[in-house]
């Protein structure tokens, strides 16, 4: 009734394979997308757009950069904060010691260092699978930490670890004025460090995640994806139909970490401003894999949807809270609250929708179709 | 290598072996779940945690906790006992009788719950009231859920309002018998309710399901109990001693002594009872085992009881070395690699597992890792170690050899 | 070992070879104790239907396991176009063109009809990942290969389920979508582990037309496992019958059906 698809006919393949092949769908999209694009910098909200939103969109990359391996290829992964960190820092330093790059370049070579850390980390689900393999991970996880806590080099021999991110324009300083590309100084805006405004961080940050999220996409309706599913559902099989499985599962492990890199390297550069390595723990790790079994595995939209759940429910808590009167719950209540909420959805998701809100969603848009009847 | 390095070498190996005691214990009661169950436990540490936190707290806590506790306890065996006469009443209406057979085993509960938000309404008990109601509650889910007998929830707590309401002079004895039947209580209640919905599931997913259970557990137990650190002492006494020139842990022997007892107490179990055997068919194929009827649902409620009792051993030996604080259940993760190497489906594996984990991060750190990196190493050495051991013998030193079939 | 050609009487379906496709010789195989397949060799012609009958424990799925490389011989020699390839792994012996099903259907059952013989070509496109990342200029493959896989879809009339997640296909369905997928590799050989079983008649019927027209109409060879009788000597060029891992008869389906060995295995000791 309300979300038909009823007379929308495809007459080439193309079209049908089409991201999203329905009418109502693109609409709903783009109007989507023209808010998060508009609307924030509008409202000059700085809450909105850096805890909520920016918020939002670093972990829902990273979320989707797990789900890639996770939900998508079958390898479950505990070691998401460590390929976090291993872009968050290398980033850091790329920008600190070449500040000639342009910090989407230094992005997307973050992203590549974390695919290569990724890939050595990867070697051992050649072998092993399920949680054997997550144990495994757990290794990449506290190995990492131990290095970037330990040699100081990475945070350039700060006394606390931490890594600030250095004010650094977008085009990088090759483009300032007097520099080779100083045609492109008008253009050039601050988009990390102190001076960086909101509006200049959530734009940065919203795009690089709607582009990298349409590549994911892209990859997983392809061949890649295909043969990335096709070991997650029946290695055996798989392997007897002709996919590599050294090569797939390694490429899931390198396009996974990318994803995790990027998402740590905007952590430290357009969202916090700066990280230690407490900022990509095994909790954060738990985190990450909880947004996508809740969001849905094995769904582009599912890590975002997951992401929303994770990042909104402590502001939604507190809200409760303080309609209840002060002092009924404590900040220690609270954050005991949220582990339960957390676990408890958890467990509740995995019982009842393994699939997850993505699932839900779907199911909604069916009842929508048919309403008002059954079926 | 003169006498004094070797004696030294010698000393930190033999520190590592007794510490990686302390990882078997924790490995032990993934080992037994894994066995009956075939699920990977990542909520052991928190089941640990729990444990140690329960007792500390139980031998700490002051006013009117017990009081609570043993009421609470008396009004729930009352509705229990009321609703077993009306069960047995054979003049009673038919319908009260059909009620009853249907909801005998939740109706306390409902009951109860009521009375909780009346009481929480017009009667500010403050926090130990709820703890109170924390662990009345928790044992009659046990013994509704997991036991399924109203009869024994009755006497249990009548018990249990006895412990609470009389014997105030034996704290850590009357803390000690209340936390062993409120953990058996918490490792039953989560097969019960968490994992046996999911019979059917994928071992990943239940793997996935027990991390969301972790941070259940964890939030729970802070939040019943508190997050602070807390001071544990069961009267093990940790001055070092010396053997031929060697300084060794006197608690990390107890350790030792402990596990052998309880290896050797599980051994004994599996092996000679009835309950044991039918553990080891279920291990071994559980639609063949509920085939010659064996009652599947009990044996995983012992076994679960049993992970129980072992992860409080290893929370009482851990918060007694540590003290009583949330970085145990972080310490708990470690008893993964343990098992990764022992072998997920041996006793004993586990045993040698904690030793060569313990033995390998202590030498590490001592040799490699405080000479040459600053320190720090016994963070991943076990998980390294553990890869290193799944990409060579994935199904671990006495594990059973894993065979795909098409 | 002779060509059907001399046993003209009966059977409809005599036809000349020429061109040995795949020669087993001497195969062993034994898994801790058990001996699976003791020295078993056959030669299979270009463009023929073979079958691999024998009772239950025969040592049928394993020998089909060598050839496709999920298990190793521990001794003799698989050939295949007159080069060894005995030791190759699963995916590369799918490369040189092998395709299977299999007993218990082994489909991707989170995955849609449509994407899971479309998984068949992944054997024969050149795929990279940056370019898929950007669709272009992969889009144009996709297409390509779409236009492939819908022609299977037609040949197999499964267009209305070409959406279905296959998990929720009924069984017999499920076994033409794995067939799909196998064919979408475009095999050499087709091997073909049980293609029947459990299914009704008219199931059955669909299925021998199918295998007989991927014969037909592609030239593929069939090495098939079956336990019908009356399909396998209707169909097949060549049988090779196992029992308890050896080869107890090989020759044309005449042959095999009067042969003494093979009516002992399968009705007993008399």
């Amino acid at each position: 009734m309300f979300y038909r698809e009823v007379g929308q006919y495809k007459s080439s393949y193309p079209a049908d394979q089409a991201i999203f092949p329905l009418t109502n769908d693109r609409i709903g999209v783009i109007i989507i997308l023209l808010i998060a694009f508009i609307w924030p910098p509008l409202s000059g909200s700085q809450y909105l757009m850096g805890p909520i939103l920016t918020q939002l969109l670093v972990f829902g990359l990273a979320a989707l950069g797990l789900n890639l391996l996770t939900g998508y290829a079958g390898q479950v992964s505990l070691g998401t904060g460590g390929f976090m960190a291993v872009g968050a820092f290398g980033c850091y330093n790329l920008v600190l010691r070449l500040p000639e790059i342009p910090l989407v370049i230094d992005f997307i070579l973050a992203g590549l260092m974390a695919a290569a850390v990724g890939v050595i980390f990867g070697i051992p689900s050649l072998r092993i699978k399920g949680f054997y393999l997550a144990v495994a991970t757990l290794a990449s996880q506290f190995f990492l930490l131990w290095i970037f806590d330990h040699v100081g080099w990475f945070t350039n021999y700060d006394p606390a670890g931490v890594a600030s991110a250095p004010t650094q324009t977008l085009f990088g300083s090759l483009a300032h004025e007097g520099g080779p590309l100083d045609f492109l100084a008008p253009i050039d805006v601050i988009v990390s460090g102190p001076n960086a405004t909101p509006e200049a961080k959530y734009i940065l940050t919203l795009s690089v995640v709607v582009v990298l999220a349409l590549l994911a996409k892209n990859l997983v309706r392809g061949m890649t994806g295909r043969a990335w599913m096709a070991i997650r559902d029946f290695d055996i099989a798989a392997e007897i139909i002709g996919i590599r499985p050294l090569k797939t599962k390694l490429l899931a492990f390198a396009i996974s970490s990318f994803y995790c890199g990027v998402a740590g390297a905007l952590y430290v550069f357009t969202y916090v401003g700066n990280a230690d390595t407490e900022a990509f723990d095994l909790i954060r790790s738990f985190t990450i894999l909880f947004m996508i079994i809740i969001g849905g595995l094995g769904s582009i939209m599912g890590s975002f949807l997951g992401a929303a759940f994770i990042v909104l429910l402590p502001p939604f808590l507190n809200i409760v809270a303080s309609n209840l009167g002060e002092g009924t719950l404590s900040g220690a209540a609270l954050a005991n609250l949220e582990l339960i909420v957390y676990g408890g959805t958890i467990v509740f998701f995995l019982a009842v929708e393994p699939l997850g809100f993505a699932r839900m969603w779907q199911i909604i848009k069916e009842k929508l179709r048919q309403w008002p009847f059954p079926y | 290598m003169d006498l004094v390095d070797f004696l030294f070498f010698v000393e930190v190996l033999v520190g590592g072996l007794l510490s990686g005691i302390m990882y078997s214990l924790v490995a032990l009661g993934l080992v037994l779940i894994f066995k009956a169950s075939s699920i990977f436990n990542f909520a052991q540490g928190a089941l640990v945690l729990f444990g140690a936190l329960t007792f500390v707290l139980l031998t700490e806590v002051t006013g009117d906790f017990w009081m609570w506790t043993g009421w609470l306890a008396i009004g729930l065996a009352g509705v229990s006992a009321v609703m077993l006469f009306l069960h047995h009443y054979k003049t009673a209406g038919t319908a009260v009788k059909q009620f009853s057979d249907k909801y005998l085993p939740r109706v306390p509960l409902f009951v109860a719950a009521l009375v909780l938000l009346v009481l929480a309404l017009f009667v500010d008990g403050g926090q130990n009231m709820w703890r109170a109601v924390f662990v009345t509650m928790l044992l009659f889910l046990m013994l509704t859920t997991g036991v399924q007998s109203p009869k024994w929830a009755v006497g249990v707590l009548l018990g249990l309002a006895v412990v609470a309401l009389i014997t105030d002079g034996a704290v850590t004895y009357r803390a000690f018998a209340v936390t062993l039947v409120v953990v058996i209580g918490l490792a039953i209640a989560i097969e019960r309710i968490v994992l046996r919905p999911m019979v059917n599931q994928e071992p990943i997913i239940l793997f996935m399901a027990t991390i969301g259970l972790n941070y259940v557990i964890e939030g729970v137990a802070q939040g019943v109990w508190d997050a602070d650190v807390h001071a544990l002492d069961i009267g093990i006494p940790d001055i070092p001693f010396e053997v031929g020139g060697l300084y060794l842990s006197q608690f990390d022997l107890y350790a030792g002594l402990i596990a052998a007892i309880l290896v050797t107490a599980l051994a004994i179990f599996f092996q000679k009872t009835r309950v044991g055997r039918a553990l080891r068919a279920v291990a071994d194929d559980h639609q063949a085992a509920l085939s010659v009827g064996i009652p599947l649902k009990n044996i995983w409620a012992v076994v679960w009881a049993a992970a129980g009792i072992v992860a409080l051993v290893a929370g009482l030996m851990w918060g007694s070395k540590l003290g009583v604080q949330f970085s145990i259940a972080l310490l708990a993760f470690k008893a993964l690699p343990v098992i990764i190497i022992g072998g997920f489906t041996s006793i004993p594996g586990a045993i040698i597992g904690g030793l060569i984990v313990g033995a390998t991060e202590k030498l590490f750190e001592v040799f490699v890792g405080l000479p040459y990196f600053g320190g720090g190493t016994e963070n991943w050495t076990p998980y390294m170690l553990g890869m290193f051991f799944l990409m060579f013998r994935p199904q671990g030193l006495f594990g059973e050899k894993i065979i795909e079939r098409v | 070992m002779e060509t059907g050609a001399s046993q003209a009487h009966e059977t409809e379906r005599v036809r000349e070879f020429k061109e040995l496709i795949l020669e087993v010789d001497g195969v062993f195989v034994s898994f801790g104790g058990v001996k699976a397949l003791q020295d078993v060799g056959f030669s299979v012609y270009e463009g023929e239907i073979f079958s691999i009958i024998g009772p239950n424990g025969a040592g049928k799925t394993s020998m089909l396991n060598v050839i496709s490389g999920f298990y190793k011989a521990s001794a003799g020699t698989i050939k295949f176009e007159g080069v060894d390839r005995t030791s190759a792994s699963p995916e590369r012996v799918a490369r040189m063109g092998f395709a299977r099903t299999f007993q218990n259907i082994a489909l991707f059952k989170g995955m849609s009809t449509l994407d899971n013989i479309m998984t068949g070509r992944i054997v024969k496109v050149k795929s990279n990942f940056l370019s898929e990342a950007l669709y272009y200029p992969a889009r144009d493959q996709e297409v390509a290969q779409r236009e492939f896989v819908e022609g299977i879809i037609d040949f197999l009339e499964i267009q209305s389920i070409r959406k279905t997640p296959v998990g929720k296909l009924p069984y017999g369905l499920q076994k033409r979508v794995e067939l799909g997928r196998a064919l979408a590799m475009e095999p050499k050989i087709l091997l073909l582990d049980e293609p029947m079983a459990g299914m009704n008649l008219e199931e059955k019927e669909d299925m021998a037309r199918f295998v007989l027209d991927v014969n037909d109409e592609f030239g593929t060879t069939v090495v098939l496992i079956e336990h019908d009788m009356g399909v396998v000597m209707d169909i097949s060029d060549h049988v090779v019958v196992l029992d308890h891992g050896e080869r107890i008869a090989y020759g044309v389906p005449d042959e095999v059906r009067t042969n003494k060995d093979v009516i002992r295995a399968y009705l007993g000791e008399h």
